[in-house]
């Protein structure tokens, strides 16, 4: 963290979300809404199973997938999941995927690399948040996330996402959405602890014959450099509208920002070298 | 229990990560079955034959828990020689009028054993003959008002302790259910025999002394003609597998509301008081004695009811009550039949009931055929609604969908209303009931906005005015008026009355203040107690309900969490987690056991037993009350101690559950020429007319229930911005069959269609709907939530119009959990076109002046 | 703000001079993030309270600030719930505080149109006579045989099941008094 600048040494903070346990209560969605003041985003039915809200976006910080399946009903105990109806009448089973997904919270977050007005800014706690008395409403950030997580607010301009409530965990609370939770699907914690749990978990799974069960944003050495937000899956991520192989946007950034930004930069520190000199 | 109870939903969470397998029977997918190992979709309203068929699963393998039920059940009973069981007269027991259309009760006695009353069911055992008798008298109280008590026997009957006596309950039991084959279940039910057979060995392998296994259930078994037959179809199971009073099994009732369990226990029900002692009958109750018959020589803790009752009155009319005059029994209104919810409908209608408060309640959108919930109301000379928000109950007359439809006029509706804003739940103290007999209380936070007071302060004042304008008068109807105990202090701004004193009344006090245990009570006078059930809740002058030493601090039964009734008992009938001798059934099971060293019983809860009775304490002759049940009699509250397997007092419809199909089925019952329960319920006139049985013009089943972003009839989340947009509008589920047969396409509109009217509502085809082979025939269920109408920000028609009024005959509730329809695509007509459109299917279906 | 501390808490002043070399972490945080805190830290109180939906009956802390309700949360110290709620549970705040809330009587006339204003007290009243009148007029002594019936069937009531149970005694108590028998509740259905 020594690269954030911060003089406290704090341990990265992140997200597990346990989809295998998930009932798809959107208790998520609406303690998120209710502790950060979100706007409601307005009645539409969108026919994609219970869910309503859709996707992420800039007044949907959480939101839950859910995907019906069917399942044949050969493979329906093997994925420790239930299946429908009378298999002996009808052959094919269903199974009812649910996920709370949530900005993920990059190590690598093409966001804060392309905000130029230093809006969005990395925390104490290696979270990406968006500093809404900073944000003039450029936008560059919509693109450049790889997940479609953040977006601007139509009516406001500016652009919003998940702060991973870094105001209440500042105060040492969880956030909301962990917090209220009903089935710990949503666990707040200290990443590496979470990344060790979650390994814990996926093969208690495994070794319950849920051999589908997988983890993704947990790897280091993926293309955003793992996520301080990540899962457990069911499925493949495609499943759950999350991309297979997200890879930071601005992955070639740094060496652009160095050739092109080198000049721009020398006159900044021309100017500040005038003002350290003469704070003396 | 995901979808409606997701936080209780915590703990089956952490039972399946500790190995506990999970199934779920439901007509419906849901969240639940999304999070269980088995999904077992069956039929709506088939379940007694499903539970049926576990029984007889359990019986014909002998895989019942032996000594559990020789010495906690009463399989060993005898019965009467006369009594005929449905499986002898093709689907009625003995003792069927047609005439009436109810039960005479005596053959289903034990032998030798005369029947008693109990409390709230005395009318059932008038004798034909007598005077008052008569079959009207049966429709009044009913079994609910037993609540933790039971029927009575007078006298112990006959036991075989072999259970091959040919009459014994046991016996009996085993014929009752020897038809319900897996092959009758999958037939009756839609459940292949395979899933059948897996939940039968799961159940049975996890129940004895080592083991439990829990049932949960909620409204989906008791939204029927045969709920409470439902209910004690899974009691017997789980009295014949050990699983009742034992950590870990049980019958659990997930009530929907926060204080449910609370508005029965202190109830606002028409046919009990306080602590289910029942509302006098007029022509049973004519005095004190009468009413808790003395002369009945009662046995259980019941046998104390005329302490009960004594202390009530007491607390009602102080002073004025004294045994001269009989502590003012006589000033308690009489009862002549059903006065329940519907029944006052039917009232409103006939113009007999001409003022309505409805107090956070929206029978417009949350009541069986709302249609006759609104006509009702237009009918009235003044309503009092009290909510927060406003609702389809308090804007009927201004654009409800009889207003649309031209059938009411807002200038011919002379009904007078208020609309009185109430406060939220932060806004006043009070305590709520849960689910789990928990009083907790909830602290004011902040004052109500402009209008806005508690229902307390509602009530109270309200009482406190009339009791103003009645000071002088001199007519006798008012002294119990002018003579009630009617003075609570107020505080505050507003004049809140202060909560804690009416529960310190709740509490009851005796000469030396509050009473700490509901076996302090007194039958001369000396104590008064507004619920027996709840005394101790305010023992030594401390309120137990806001009671909060953290989770997290006390062992797993917690008892100093709030305080649940009685005696702050968690676990009711606790005794029977121990063998007879009194020691654990196993030590992995341990709960309760006796310490003969210390003479008395031990546990991390308050044993639900007298604490130094020894386990092989066996009654005198002629002993009364607790005193005549012995050490080894668990349920305390039934006059013989023991867990009715067979029930031969307290129901209206049979001693023994068994299939009746729902009043509106798409198929015939297999199982005898009787059709549907024959003490069901059914009430007439033009707007509550029935869709035949087995009708291709209402061709399809569907259900009703509850999604987790809504709250019952919506009045507390479709104003919500945030619930509103997670559950946006009105839909129905339907199958992809059921869509290709029918037209109807997903995310488009259907028009559902019943006998009393047509609803619309947006179409979700899902795989998680599945059609069910029942009777050889593809049997097609359509599902639908109930929450919405007109009003809010998530609005819709609603489904509950669609429902008819016909009820259990025991609690007076409404079947609106199986019911039959016709759907097709696109929207429902406008303005006259509707009930045209109604009246022309009800031609179709013959049913056209059905009622007369 | 002299010019120093404006050049102070210039990102680039502070990312050239601190460890933040990227400027992405602390010499881009604002002062309004740096101040950033938990709302719930500034209550006046917090008060113990019970969800009103269900009958889980889970536990509540609810935050007040300034006379007014600022958070709703779950209570973990409740053995029942740990700290945990459902999405309705969660939406407390938004129930108790809804602009939609009706907070004023209002008053439908027979055979009226719209709604009118009343103040609370002149309801009670008119409401209060309404009990007497109608309970007058429809008491029954007795039945056709004279036995005692004590009771009019002309006033009816169906509460919900929100109600406290202080709430639902005082009800049943004054209905009885007042002989009302019709007195019903959310638990019949």
């Amino acid at each position: 963290m020594s690269e954030s600048g911060y003089a406290d040494t704090q341990p990265r903070m992140g997200f597990f979300t346990d989809t295998s346990v998930c009932i798809g209560c959107k208790a998520c969605e609406v303690a998120c809404k209710e502790w950060n003041l979100v706007p409601a985003s307005g009645e539409d039915l969108l026919g994609m199973s219970y869910d309503n809200t859709g996707d992420l976006g800039a007044n949907s910080w959480r939101h839950v997938a859910f995907i019906e399946q069917q399942v044949p009903a050969s493979r329906v105990d093997n994925l420790g999941m239930p299946t429908i109806g009378a298999p002996e009448q009808d052959g094919a089973g269903v199974r009812w995927l649910m996920s709370s997904d949530v900005c993920k919270h990059c190590t690598h977050a093409a966001c804060l690399d392309v905000c130029p007005t230093g809006a969005l800014f990395r925390t104490e706690f290696d979270t990406v948040v968006v500093q809404p008395d900073i944000c003039n409403g450029c936008g560059y950030c919509v693109p450049a996330c790889p997940y479609g997580v953040i977006e601007k607010r139509e009516d406001d301009g500016r652009a919003f996402k998940c702060t991973l409530c870094y105001d209440r965990i500042g105060d040492g609370l969880e956030p909301a959405c962990a917090k209220a939770c009903p089935t710990d699907s949503i666990q707040y914690g200290e990443l590496d602890e979470l990344r060790e749990r979650a390994e814990r978990r996926k093969q208690e799974l495994h070794d319950d014959g849920v051999t589908e069960a997988r983890l993704y944003g947990e790897n280091p050495d993926d293309g955003v450099g793992g996520t301080g937000a990540f899962f457990l899956l069911l499925d493949e991520p495609e499943v759950y509208g999350l991309p297979p192989d997200p890879v930071v946007t601005t992955r070639d950034l740094p060496d652009m920002w160095r050739r092109a930004g080198a000049a721009a930069l020398g006159v900044a520190a021309a100017v500040v070298a005038s003002f350290v000199g003469a704070r003396r | 229990m995901a979808e409606c109870h997701p936080v209780g939903f915590q703990w089956v969470m952490e039972a399946k990560k500790r190995g506990a397998k999970v199934i779920h029977v439901d007509p419906r997918f849901t969240r639940t079955s999304a999070l269980a190992h088995e999904h077992v979709a069956l039929r709506a309203g088939s379940d007694i034959a499903f539970l049926g068929g576990l029984i007889n699963y359990v019986l014909s393998n002998g895989k019942e828990f032996r000594d559990y039920v020789v010495a906690y059940t009463n399989a060993g009973a005898i019965l009467r020689e006369d009594y005929a069981d449905a499986e002898d007269l093709d689907g009625l027991f003995s003792g069927f009028d047609p005439e009436t259309g109810q039960y005479d009760v005596t053959t289903w006695a034990y032998e030798d054993a005369e029947p008693a009353p109990a409390a709230g069911k005395r009318e059932l055992w008038v004798h034909p003959d007598d005077e008052h008798g008569g079959e009207h008298h049966r429709r009044s109280a009913r079994p609910e008002s037993y609540g933790s008590g039971g029927a009575a026997v007078h006298a112990k009957p006959s036991i075989d302790e072999t259970l091959e006596h040919p009459r014994c309950v046991f016996q009996v039991l085993k014929r009752h259910y020897a038809r319900y084959t897996p092959e009758v279940v999958a037939d009756i039910c839609g459940v292949s025999t395979r899933q059948f057979l897996d939940v039968a060995e799961a159940i049975t392998a996890n129940s004895d002394r080592r083991r439990t296994t829990a049932w949960v259930y909620s409204v989906g078994w008791t939204h029927h003609t045969v709920g409470v037959q439902y209910i004690r179809a899974a009691s017997i199971l789980q009295l014949l597998l050990g699983n009742i009073g034992r950590p870990g099994g049980g019958i659990l009732a997930l009530r929907g509301h926060a204080s449910i369990q609370g508005s029965t226990d202190i109830p606002t029900l028409f046919n009990i008081l306080p602590g289910y002692i029942p509302m006098p009958h007029a022509h049973q109750h004519l005095d004190l004695d009468m009413f808790v018959g003395l002369d009945a020589g009662q046995t259980g803790f019941w046998g104390n009811m005329r302490s009960y009752v004594v202390s009530l009155l007491k607390a009602w009319w102080g002073e004025y009550a004294t045994a001269e005059n009989d502590f003012r029994f006589d000033y308690l209104p009489r009862l002549t039949g059903d006065h329940g919810t519907y029944q006052t409908v039917y009232n409103q209608l006939s113009g007999k009931c001409k003022g309505y408060f409805l107090v956070g309640e929206n029978p417009a959108v949350g009541s069986a055929n709302g249609k006759l919930q609104r006509l009702g109301m237009a009918n009235l000379d003044w309503l009092v609604v009290r909510d927060m928000q406003m609702i389809e109950s308090a804007t009927f007359w201004q654009d409800g969908p009889e207003i649309a439809t031209g059938e009411l006029s807002s200038t011919e509706i002379g009904t007078e209303v208020f609309f009185l804003p109430a406060a939220s739940h932060v806004e006043k103290d009070g305590s709520f009931t849960n689910t789990q007999r928990l009083l907790q209380w909830h602290h004011k936070a902040v004052e109500p906005p402009g209008d806005a007071r508690s229902d307390l302060w509602f009530y109270y004042h309200l009482g406190r005015i009339i009791r103003e304008k009645l000071r002088d008068s001199t007519d006798p109807r008012d002294r119990p008026l002018q003579e009630l105990t009617w003075s609570y202090p107020v505080h505050g701004p507003t004049d809140e009355p202060d909560a804690e004193s009416v529960l310190a009344e709740i509490n009851g006090s005796g000469p030396g203040g509050p009473l700490p245990s509901y076996t302090t009570l007194k039958d001369d006078g000396s104590t008064s107690c507004g619920c027996w059930i709840y005394c101790g809740v305010y023992a030594d002058g401390q309120n137990h309900a806001a009671d909060r030493v953290p989770g997290s601090k006390q062992d797993w039964v917690a008892p100093k969490w709030a305080w649940a009734w009685p005696l702050n008992r968690r676990i009711l009938y606790n005794r029977a987690s121990a063998d007879p001798e009194g020691r654990p059934w196993s030590e992995r099971k341990r709960y309760v056991w006796w310490d003969a060293e210390k003479g008395t019983w031990v546990s991390p809860d308050v044993p639900d037993f007298e604490t130094t009775k020894p386990p092989d304490y066996t009654p005198p002759d002629g002993a009364t009350a607790e005193d005549a049940l012995s050490g080894a009699d668990p349920f305390i509250m039934q006059t013989d101690g023991k867990g009715w397997l067979f029930a031969p007092a307290g129901l209206t419809d049979g001693p023994l559950p068994t299939h009746y199909e729902p009043h509106e089925s798409p198929v015939d019952n297999p199982l005898y020429t009787q059709q549907a329960s024959p003490a069901r319920q059914t009430f007439g006139g033009e707007h509550n007319r029935y869709n035949p049985v087995g009708s291709d013009v209402y061709p399809y089943a569907f259900t009703t229930y509850r999604l987790t972003e809504h709250h019952t009839a919506g009045g507390m989340s479709r104003a919500l911005p945030y619930l509103s947009e997670l559950q946006p509008e009105f839909f129905c589920e339907v199958s992809p069959a059921l869509a290709e047969e029918t037209g109807l396409e997903h995310g488009g509109w259907a028009t559902i269609i019943s006998a009393r009217t047509a609803i619309e509502a947006r179409v979700l085809v899902t795989e998680r709907m599945k059609p069910l082979r029942v009777r050889g025939r593809t049997i097609h269920q359509v599902g639908l939530p109930y929450h919405w109408g007109p009003n809010g920000l998530s609005t819709g028609d609603s489904a509950n119009d669609l429902l008819s009024v016909v009820l259990d005959p025991n609690v007076h509730i409404q079947e609106s959990k199986a019911a039959t329809c016709d759907i097709w695509p696109g929207r429902r007509p406008r303005g006259k076109a509707l009930p045209e459109l109604v009246r022309e299917y009800q031609r179709r279906a013959g049913i056209e002046g059905s009622e007369a | 703000m002299g010019i120093r501390e404006w050049v102070e808490g210039w990102p680039v002043y502070r990312q050239l001079t601190g460890t933040d070399r990227l400027g992405l972490g602390a010499a881009a945080q604002s002062d309004v993030s740096k101040r950033l805190h938990a709302r719930t830290e500034d209550a006046d109180e917090v008060v113990r309270s019970i969800c009103p939906y269900c009958a889980v009956g889970c536990g509540q802390r609810v935050y007040v600030k300034d006379g007014a309700v600022s958070q709703i949360e779950g209570d973990p110290d409740s053995p029942i719930s740990r700290g945990r709620l459902c999405p309705k549970g969660a939406a407390s705040k938004q129930l108790v505080t809804s602009p939609d809330r009706v907070t004023r009587v209002l008053y439908r006339r027979r055979y009226g149109t719209e709604w009118e204003s009343l103040s609370l007290d002149d309801a009670m009243d008119m409401i209060a006579e309404r009990v007497i009148r109608t309970r007058r007029e429809t008491w029954e002594d007795t039945d056709e045989n004279g036995v005692r019936l004590n009771r009019t069937e002309g006033i009816a009531s169906l509460g919900g099941a929100t109600l406290d149970n202080e709430e639902n005694y005082l009800m049943k108590k004054l209905y009885t008094a007042l002989g009302a028998v019709q007195v019903e509740n959310q638990a019949r259905i």
